[in-house]
């Protein structure tokens, strides 16, 4: 079925966008953007949330804010993102240039059996997105235009936000450390905060 | 002595606090009018009080520190997102404007603001009461204090009776 689907494969995005990441920070929602990112390998570098569904874009506000001087991507999913849809409002009146966020949108809650999301067939993140101020919005379907996107994340002088098409299909569960505890400590230390 | 809401900001200056997210209330109209005049704060208006509870989190991975500034009902709304909180031990200090206690006129605020210190302690915040102007500067600064010191989530109650109820 998904050989005829003109959409991307999760893994084949993911690995698109972090071919060439160089000192990106990585926050990622839950759970299937957290797979996706452990797939290329864990790495310090990367936030994952494995609870707080909502919380991705205002994590990546908050450290995007902190650090200036670094490049922040956000990697989400449609139902993260819709539960957390306020977050691109407060996003759009802070637009700190670097920051950017990319939704995988396969219309579906993908860790809960598949069921249907808004984006599915009403929302569109994208509109959502442009509405909120957020001037560099991408829709992207294909291979050519997210690695066009994935330059743009080490560059741009404005908040980006892009949907992310892709198949509605399970890729296999890779895990991440799940101690919050770990996962904040090493993040610090990778990102050279002292205190 | 100074007004005690010009004590707060002081503490929160001294603890080198960068980042405010907040929910308007009226409690705490003056400390946002502080904030966002303050050029080493960035002050983050909030369309709901738990993105600010993700927003510190994001701080905090960064090296800054932040605060967020709510009415006793956004208390409500940030419930679940308390657990990136505890489970990742981040610091964490909120600053609640009380409503629906001392002299009440709108009952539809009782339900959370009569459970808000309740709905913390059960989510592990430790919180802190200020009933009188004196108390305010250093209760918050000794908030600041064991949260950043100690990576632990905090509550500054800021009682009704200390803003003064809404006059209708």
């Amino acid at each position: 079925m998904s050989g005829n689907d003109p959409r991307l494969n999760r893994r084949a995005a993911i690995r698109l966008l972090l071919a060439d990441r160089r000192d990106l920070l990585v926050v990622t929602g839950l759970g299937s953007t957290s797979w996706d990112a452990a797939s290329l390998g864990d790495d310090d570098r990367n936030f994952y949330l494995w609870g707080a569904m909502g919380a991705a874009a205002m994590v990546g506000l908050g450290l995007a804010l902190a650090r200036p001087d670094r490049r922040v991507l956000v990697v989400t999913g449609d139902g993260e993102m819709l539960m957390g849809l306020g977050s691109l409002a407060t996003i759009g009146v802070q637009r700190p240039p670097n920051l950017a966020i990319a939704v995988f949108d396969n219309g579906r809650y993908g860790e809960t059996g598949m069921q249907a999301s808004h984006t599915d067939s009403a929302v569109n993140l994208t509109g959502v997105a442009r509405a909120c101020g957020i001037e560099q919005v991408f829709d992207i379907a294909d291979e050519a235009a997210l690695r066009q996107f994935a330059g743009l994340v080490h560059r741009a002088e404005a908040t980006l936000f892009a949907r992310v098409t892709i198949r509605a299909e399970d890729a296999p569960r890779v895990l991440p450390p799940r101690d919050g505890v770990l996962l904040k400590a090493r993040s610090r230390r990778a990102i050279g905060v002292e205190n | 002595m100074a007004d005690w809401r010009d004590e707060i900001f002081a503490a929160l200056k001294a603890a080198n606090i960068r980042q405010v997210g907040y929910v308007p209330d009226a409690g705490h109209a003056r400390l946002i009018d502080l904030c966002r005049a303050e050029p080493t704060i960035r002050a983050v208006p909030l369309t709901t009080e738990e993105e600010g509870v993700a927003l510190a989190a994001g701080a905090w991975l960064g090296g800054q520190r932040a605060a967020l500034l709510m009415q006793s009902s956004g208390v409500g709304n940030c419930i679940n997102m308390l657990s990136l909180t505890k489970t990742c031990r981040f610091p964490l200090v909120m600053l609640v404007a009380m409503r629906g206690e001392w002299a009440e006129f709108n009952p539809w605020q009782v339900p959370m603001g009569s459970r808000t210190q309740a709905a913390l302690e059960l989510c592990d915040v430790l919180v802190y009461r200020v009933e009188r102007p004196e108390d305010a500067g250093e209760t918050v600064a000794a908030a600041l204090d064991i949260a950043f010191n100690g990576d632990l989530a905090t509550a500054v109650l800021l009682s009704q009776r200390l803003l003064g109820a809404k006059r209708w």
